[in-house]
């Protein structure tokens, strides 16, 4: 069986017991949506403010077990700031790193591989050469911290939890 | 209270439930999940297998001496079923997949062919969603009111206002032992009041049947619903009992094969009980585990299992508290009496999730969620508890372990 150091890094258990951005943004003019996973009942509630394509605020409120609250607080400060453009592929990364079809680093020629690959390539050399192919500053860093979930693949759906939700809140219409 | 006097009831029947050799990084193996599912000893799992190497055949429908083996098998696995639960006669118990079904049967079958709009069916606040969900159907079909009686602060059942609950009711559905809470409800108080209203007897007895001595004509319910797989049998069979005269007014279930006397164009006609409520070729292999089941319990003595439980559960209860003090909050009543061995717990206010995960690093066992019990968690103000679950397999030396590997989930994530 794979060591619980392998899913409870340190940077998780401190993003646990010390989550950024926690809390709720006045709605409008911030959007938000609720997720939930069935499994274990856990529900958050993404805000996000978005101004002229950027994610210039996001919050989150809701219970949850130490790889779903560290995942979204990782997520917190990995897409305040960014761009649009720039959160979607994120996603997709994050996503795909923890896709357990996703064949072992370093590279695949699957579908998405291009993300699995820059997923990967990122894991040995965060911002390297072959970090961020696209440029688009969507790197993981902290994030390459839940990787290790995978190979406990009952507990995917709480790093992802945030993260769905997040896709959400940002196709959400902004309430009036 | 000492040590000798707690444990002088215990049983030990661990070596003949061959999964619970299975070692996990060369250490022993704690199943405590048994309110989930519980496992099966040697003579269940041996049943099955020659029942398939030997016996198995159609039942109920060829004239070969194969068939006719399968069939005394089938009818003798209802026949011992029917007497574990003190059933007046075997055509009383109705095989179905699980006791999930057999409330879908009561709900859908009995149901609609008797409940009109604005008919009420009261519920308790502890059911578990198998006894919630396909009356919230009937109830977005048919218009039906649902009410519910509330609980107590220590989880029992408040009765204070059953009466008035029950006035004007139709049904009354409960749980004889909470899957959460573990506790164990008045059935044969429940029954009559729900009687003196006029109102059916429906008793969800999953958690009960496999631990305790259970008598449906001295419960004087109705319909009573059960599992084969959380008590030493297999998955995919369990049981309704219904009175003789009830399953004879109630219409088919599920339409096809097996249930039908006669089939036309214009129409058909259905069966006798039970075979009108089993519908197409019934889990044949299983019915011969879950016989083997009963007769393994009924061996044991469901008198011993309870008193196993009681002893087990209090000894919990008791090295837990006395471990953990305020670090541990576990839900139901303390009274051992009013309760069985299902411990939902908060531990330092771990996530049940973060819980279970770290307990499962020492082998033990345990559930983390919602329990198919959302309404009760709500009311409970959590989202999920971890929960240990007891059963006749397990010993003190497992509850050490759960309270050791609770140590250590402590410690993993002290700040």
């Amino acid at each position: 069986m794979p060591g619980l150091d392998d899913l409870y890094r340190e940077i998780i258990l401190d993003h646990y017991r010390s989550p950024r951005n926690r809390g709720e943004l006045p709605t409008p003019p911030a959007r938000l949506a609720v997720g939930h996973n069935p499994l274990c009942g856990d529900e958050v509630t993404v805000y996000v403010d978005v101004e002229d394509g950027t994610v210039t605020d996001v919050k989150v409120s809701g219970q949850g077990c130490s790889i779903s609250q560290s995942s979204a607080s990782m997520m917190t400060q990995a897409v305040k700031g960014r761009s649009i453009d720039e959160v979607q592929s994120m996603i997709a990364r994050f996503k795909s790193m923890l896709s357990i079809n996703e064949p072992p680093p370093p590279r695949s020629s699957v579908s998405n591989g291009e993300d699995a690959g820059d997923a990967a390539a990122s894991a040995t050399s965060p911002g390297g050469e072959s970090g961020d192919v696209s440029g688009d500053g969507s790197e993981l860093g902290d994030l390459e911290a839940l990787r290790g979930v995978v190979k406990f693949p009952v507990r995917i759906k709480c790093a992802t939890l945030a993260w769905n939700t997040l896709v959400e809140a940002i196709d959400a219409q902004i309430p009036t | 209270m000492t040590a000798a006097a707690t444990t002088s009831h215990l049983i030990d029947v661990r070596a003949e439930f061959p999964l619970l050799a299975r070692r996990f990084d060369d250490k022993p193996l704690v199943y405590l999940d048994s309110a989930n599912t519980s496992q099966k000893p040697e003579s269940v799992l041996v049943a099955m297998d020659e029942f398939a190497r030997t016996t198995y055949a159609p039942i109920n429908r060829s004239a070969y001496r194969l068939a006719a083996e399968a069939t005394d098998v089938y009818e003798g696995a209802r026949a011992s079923v029917a007497r574990f639960v003190n059933a007046r006669d075997a055509n009383e118990i109705v095989f179905t997949k699980n006791a999930t079904e057999s409330l879908n049967l009561v709900a859908r079958a009995w149901g609609e062919a008797n409940l009109r709009e604005g008919d009420v069916v009261v519920l308790t606040h502890m059911e578990h969603h198998a006894n919630i969900v396909p009356w919230h159907q009937l109830a977005a079909a048919r218009g039906i009111e649902l009410r519910w009686v509330p609980l107590t602060d220590d989880g029992e059942l408040d009765l204070s206002g059953l009466d008035a609950l029950l006035a004007g009711a139709r049904v009354f559905s409960f749980t004889a032992l909470s899957n959460v809470l573990g506790t164990i409800t008045p059935v044969r108080h429940l029954v009559d009041a729900a009687h003196a209203a006029g109102a059916l007897a429906v008793v969800d007895a999953c958690q009960y049947v496999p631990h305790g001595p259970t008598d449906v004509q001295a419960w004087d319910a109705d319909f009573v619903a059960f599992s084969s797989h959380k008590m030493c049998g297999p998955s995919g069979i369990g049981a309704l009992w219904g009175r003789a005269e009830l399953l004879d007014a109630t219409p088919p279930f599920l339409g096809g094969g097996n249930m039908i006397s006669d089939v036309r164009l214009d129409g058909f006609t259905p069966a006798p009980v039970p075979a009108k409520f089993e519908a197409g070729t019934p889990p044949i292999i299983e019915a011969a585990g879950f016989g083997a089941a009963v007769d393994f319990l009924e061996g044991i003595g469901m008198d011993n299992v309870r008193r196993h439980e009681m002893t087990l559960t209090d000894y919990a209860l008791t090295t837990l508290d006395e471990r953990f003090g305020d670090r541990i909050r576990i839900h139901g009543p303390r009274n051992i009496e009013h309760r069985a061995g299902v411990l939902s717990f908060e531990f330092d206010d771990l996530h049940p999730h973060d819980v279970s995960q770290i307990l499962d690093a020492d082998n033990v066992c345990v559930r983390a969620g919602h329990h198919c019990a959302k309404p009760l968690m709500r009311l409970l103000g959590v989202t999920a508890t971890a929960r240990a679950s007891l059963y006749l397999y397990n010993d003190t030396a497992d509850v050490d372990a759960l309270g050791d590997a609770l140590e250590r989930a402590g410690d993993y994530f002290a700040l």
